[in-house]
């Protein structure tokens, strides 16, 4: 089909969700198309993770619906919309602290394999070699990182940057055909960062749709094909990078937020 | 299996196989056949336990029903049904699993101190069970008279033989927990403890992982009850109630419960302990308990197993 | 033998429970307060019960002090211990997991057990009632005079509890801890203060629980467990937090195990209470009050 590039993959609408009293997000919809990077931008508190949280399953939205990939997610469970090929990375990273890097990978690898707890416990032929795909394909996903060197070490103990990058290739190992990432940029060096837009490009390269919240404002006009722009859980702009770097709307909200001007 | 894991499976196989020759040829630690028995039998229990607690990081204060159910499935199979000890047993496991089933999927849906105490009120529940149920259980004296188990036609009324078919199965379950451990459900559940949320999106199965675990453990625990009843021969409610649950958890998290060597180390050095080194102090052996836990959870949070590291880098040193 | 009438008889029990009810009550409401600032469950709440039990024991039967006196001395007593217990155990485990926390309080509480072994053995004590031990008839039931007198004091602990949390500085500044711990440091309340003082009541309470309990139901080292498991049952019942949800619920258990011990099975009767705990734990871990939503928000 010709027009698979450009089809629509993920299209949420009128998204609402709300804590206690904070309405974090307010009737939110926009969509993204198949093949695509788009960024959700927007200040502090604007409610670009829990729009993550909610479309992987983390809580349901109160309202609203989600479609990917022509089938209607909202309220799932995480572990189903991983399976339905969307996966995740965290703002405050979230590895396995107390398991080597590769075996953080080899959890990616979870719903790629089968073994149950009898075989598993049995060491059954079936399930050696599953094992030991398990491993392969983890150790390509490192490699695809750049992180194969630290397979052996405690997750808990790399630095700031590796770990974000380790949840990147955790993700990927659950072959998705979207991956969600959250400020992977936060806490990076210009070196690394410059590294990560490398990395995004070659994931996208492998057919993955990514959409990417993000405070740097460069790696954001740099890499992505569209833009949304979000405060107080609702969209105030959506467009190109070009169209929302000249948007008096979202000027006026970043300003507003004296801590994100010199993001801009 | 690791290599590292290997070696002290070889290590302890090892010990195992030496113990009875050196404590049967001296006399004063002759009976320390029988004590390594219970350590078995209560390692059987905390192998279940260790993956329950260390790796899917669910507390159970209940086992001891199940280790009770076993052991009451098999005592009364046996006596008043007259059945094949060992029919008994596996009856006794199909019963304990199915318990651990019906109160795992609600309880595991519950975390941290809900759970403790849901898991505690189950395991008081059995306990009164068999306490109230007298035309059953025999009441709050108890039965004896239960038969002991022979193995094709061999009879294992006898430490030695009884000691090595404990601690057979110890090794098989430790296998097999092992097994598990260093598959893609072992790291399942060990990710589970560190990150429930990241977890879950990998699409880790949460729920259904811990009742599976909650239901291996389960199982282990009956097994030990079964082997418990035809040792001992006797039941009474006293050898289930809500301390040995505490002793239970006592012994995994004293030996390192993110570590299934923890589990079996704080088992054996608990027993001895308490069946053994600590009857000077009769009766107040609860008052020891309470010290040595408080003072490993409060200076060495791993347990006995946290301080291997720091022994290594010594002897290196040295 | 006079046959009690079916109306004598409901009389009765419903004090008996109430009574026991009240004790679950004031258990469930330091579980409570010690809850709310530091989100851990006391496993050995029950065990300050038991202390103050054999406590008061120890000051009017063995050390023959006037009964006030010997009350006042055994809620200090105990208070010391749960402010003891917090500063040597609690206090020194900041960011512990919640399971190292349950393990803790209860190593702590198997300690207290021991130590109670030790000072007083394994009988149960009993102590005079506070006044008069002719009981009161009321529609046919004989009502003990301390079920009067535990009836009333619980009313006064709660009353005073209420205006601890006011109208004092302290009782203000736990609430706020409660509320929202992080911000309560920003406005400079001393949240280690407070977890001190919020140990320092739960104890104080449960001894309270225990001097006036004794006399009805005798006291002996092992008591804590089940009286913690059912004052954690009340606890939850009338949701997790909650100040008189925590009263409600406990005296409605108390009813329910009192009825139940009267008209179906006297050995069941914890069993019962417990059951109830785990079907409310399963379907409405919220508590039997209030909605899912409410139950979030911590109150006294
Ligand atoms: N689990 C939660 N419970 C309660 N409130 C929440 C929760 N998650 C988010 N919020 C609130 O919802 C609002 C939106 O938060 P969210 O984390 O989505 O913002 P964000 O856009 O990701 O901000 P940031 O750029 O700081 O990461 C905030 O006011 C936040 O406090
Ligand atoms: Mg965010």
């Amino acid at each position: 089909m010709g027009s698979e590039n450009f089809s629509t993959f993920l299209s949420v609408v009128d998204l609402r969700k709300s804590f206690g009293g904070v309405q974090a997000l307010n009737g939110l919809s926009f969509t993204v198309e198949s093949g695509t990077i788009k960024a959700v931008i927007g200040p502090n508190g604007a409610g670009k993770t829990t729009l993550f949280n909610v479309i992987s399953g983390v809580f349901p939205p109160n309202t609203g619906s989600i479609a990917f990939d022509g089938e209607s997610i909202e309220g799932k469970k995480a572990g189903e919309i991983a399976r339905l090929g969307v996966s995740r990375t965290f703002q405050n990273v979230e590895v396995f602290g107390r398991m080597t890097v590769l075996e953080n990978v080899m959890v990616g690898r979870h719903i790629q394999s089968r073994a149950g707890i009898i075989s598993a416990g049995l060491k059954l032929p079936r399930m050696r070699r599953e094992e030991r795909q398990i491993r392969e394909g983890a150790r390509d996903y490192l490699k695809f990182v750049g992180l194969e060197h630290k397979a052996g070490e405690l997750a808990g103990n790399l630095p700031l940057g590796e770990q974000k990058l380790l949840e990147i290739a955790r993700a990927l190992a659950t072959e998705p055909k979207m991956l969600l990432l959250d400020e992977p940029a936060g806490g990076l060096n210009t070196r690394e960062t410059e590294g990560l837009a490398a990395l995004i490009h070659r994931i996208l390269e492998r057919g993955i749709t990514v959409v990417l919240v993000e405070h740097d404002m460069n790696l954001v006009m740099d890499i992505s094909d569209e833009i949304v722009v979000m405060n107080f859980g609702e969209k105030i702009a959506e467009g190109k990078p070009k169209e929302i770097k000249n948007d008096p709307v979202v000027i006026e909200a970043y300003l507003g937020e004296e801590v994100d001007y010199s993001d801009l | 299996m690791e290599k590292s894991n290997s070696k002290i499976l070889f290590a302890l196989i090892i010990f195992l196989a030496l113990f009875p020759v050196v404590v049967l040829n001296v006399r004063a630690i002759g009976h320390y056949l029988d004590v390594m028995i219970f350590v078995g039998i209560y390692s059987l229990i905390n192998l279940g336990l260790s993956l329950l607690m260390g790796y899917a990081g669910q507390i159970s204060l209940g086992h001891a029903a199940f280790f009770g159910l076993g052991a009451y499935s098999s005592g009364i199979l046996c006596t008043k049904l007259s059945l094949s000890p060992w029919l008994a047993m596996v009856a006794g496991v199909c019963l304990t699993a199915l318990v651990a089933y019906i109160v795992g999927v609600p309880s595991l849906k519950l975390k941290g101190h809900y759970l403790a105490m849901a898991t505690l009120g189950f395991g008081v529940i059995v306990y009164i069970f068999f306490n109230e149920e007298v035309a059953l259980t025999g009441g709050p004296s108890g039965f004896s008279d239960i038969p002991g188990l022979t193995i094709f036609g061999l009879d294992l009324n006898n430490d030695l033989y009884y000691y090595i078919l404990v601690w057979s199965l110890v090794l098989l379950t430790l296998v097999f927990s092992l097994n598990v451990i260093n598959s893609r459900i072992g790291r399942a559940l060990r990710s589970l403890h560190d990150s429930e949320v990241a977890a879950n999106a990998m699409g880790v199965e949460t729920s259904r992982f811990k009742v599976i675990i909650f239901v291996l453990s389960g199982a282990y625990a009956s097994i030990a009850g079964s082997l418990y009843t035809h040792y001992v021969g006797f039941l009474s409610p006293s050898s289930f109630d809500l301390f040995l649950s505490i002793k239970l958890v006592m012994m995994v998290v004293v030996g390192g419960m993110h570590n299934i060597w923890g589990a079996l180390l704080g088992t054996w050095l608990l027993t001895f302990l308490g069946n053994e080194w600590l009857h000077v102090f009769r009766d107040f052996d609860i008052l020891v308990y309470g010290a040595v836990l408080l003072a490993i959870v409060m200076f060495l949070p791993e347990g006995l197993v946290g301080l291997t590291p720091k022994m290594r880098w010594l002897w290196k040193r040295s | 033998m006079e046959r009690i009438s079916l109306i004598g008889q409901l009389t009765q029990y419903l004090f008996t429970g109430i009574t026991v009810g009240s004790i679950y009550a004031l258990v469930a409401v330091g579980f409570n307060i010690i809850y709310n600032v530091t989100e851990i469950i006391n496993f050995a709440q029950g065990e300050f019960v038991m202390l103050g039990g054999l406590i008061m024991v120890f000051f009017t039967a063995v050390a023959k002090l006037p009964l006030p006196v010997a009350f006042i001395l055994t809620i200090a007593a105990v208070t010391g211990v749960g402010a003891l217990m917090e500063r040597f155990t609690i206090n020194p485990l900041k960011n512990a997991t919640v399971l190292t926390m349950i393990i803790v309080t209860i190593a702590v509480s198997i300690l207290f057990k021991g130590i109670a072994m030790f000072v007083w053995g394994k009988d149960p004590y009993i102590i005079p009632p506070f006044s008069g031990s002719e009981p009161i008839f009321i529609l046919g039931a004989a009502i003990q005079t301390q079920t009067i007198w535990v009836l009333l004091i619980t009313a006064v602990v709660v009353v005073l509890l209420t205006l601890f949390f006011k109208k004092t500085r302290y009782g203000k500044a736990m609430l706020a801890c409660a509320d929202d711990p992080e911000a309560a440091r920003l406005v400079g309340i001393r949240v280690n203060i407070m977890v001190l003082i919020s140990f320092a009541l739960s104890a104080a309470i449960g001894a309270v629980a225990g001097a006036i309990i004794t006399p009805i139901s005798l006291m002996e080292y092992d008591r804590g467990a089940l009286l913690a498991l059912k004052g954690f049952g009340a606890a939850v019942m009338g949701g997790l937090g909650s100040f008189y949800g925590a009263v409600v619920a406990g005296i409605f258990l108390g009813i329910i195990e009192s009825l139940c011990a009267g008209f179906v099975s006297s050995g069941y009767k914890d069993a019962v209470a417990l059951l109830l705990l785990l079907l409310v734990l399963y379907i409405r871990p919220s508590g039997l009050f209030g909605n899912v939503e409410a139950s979030k928000i911590k109150e006294f």
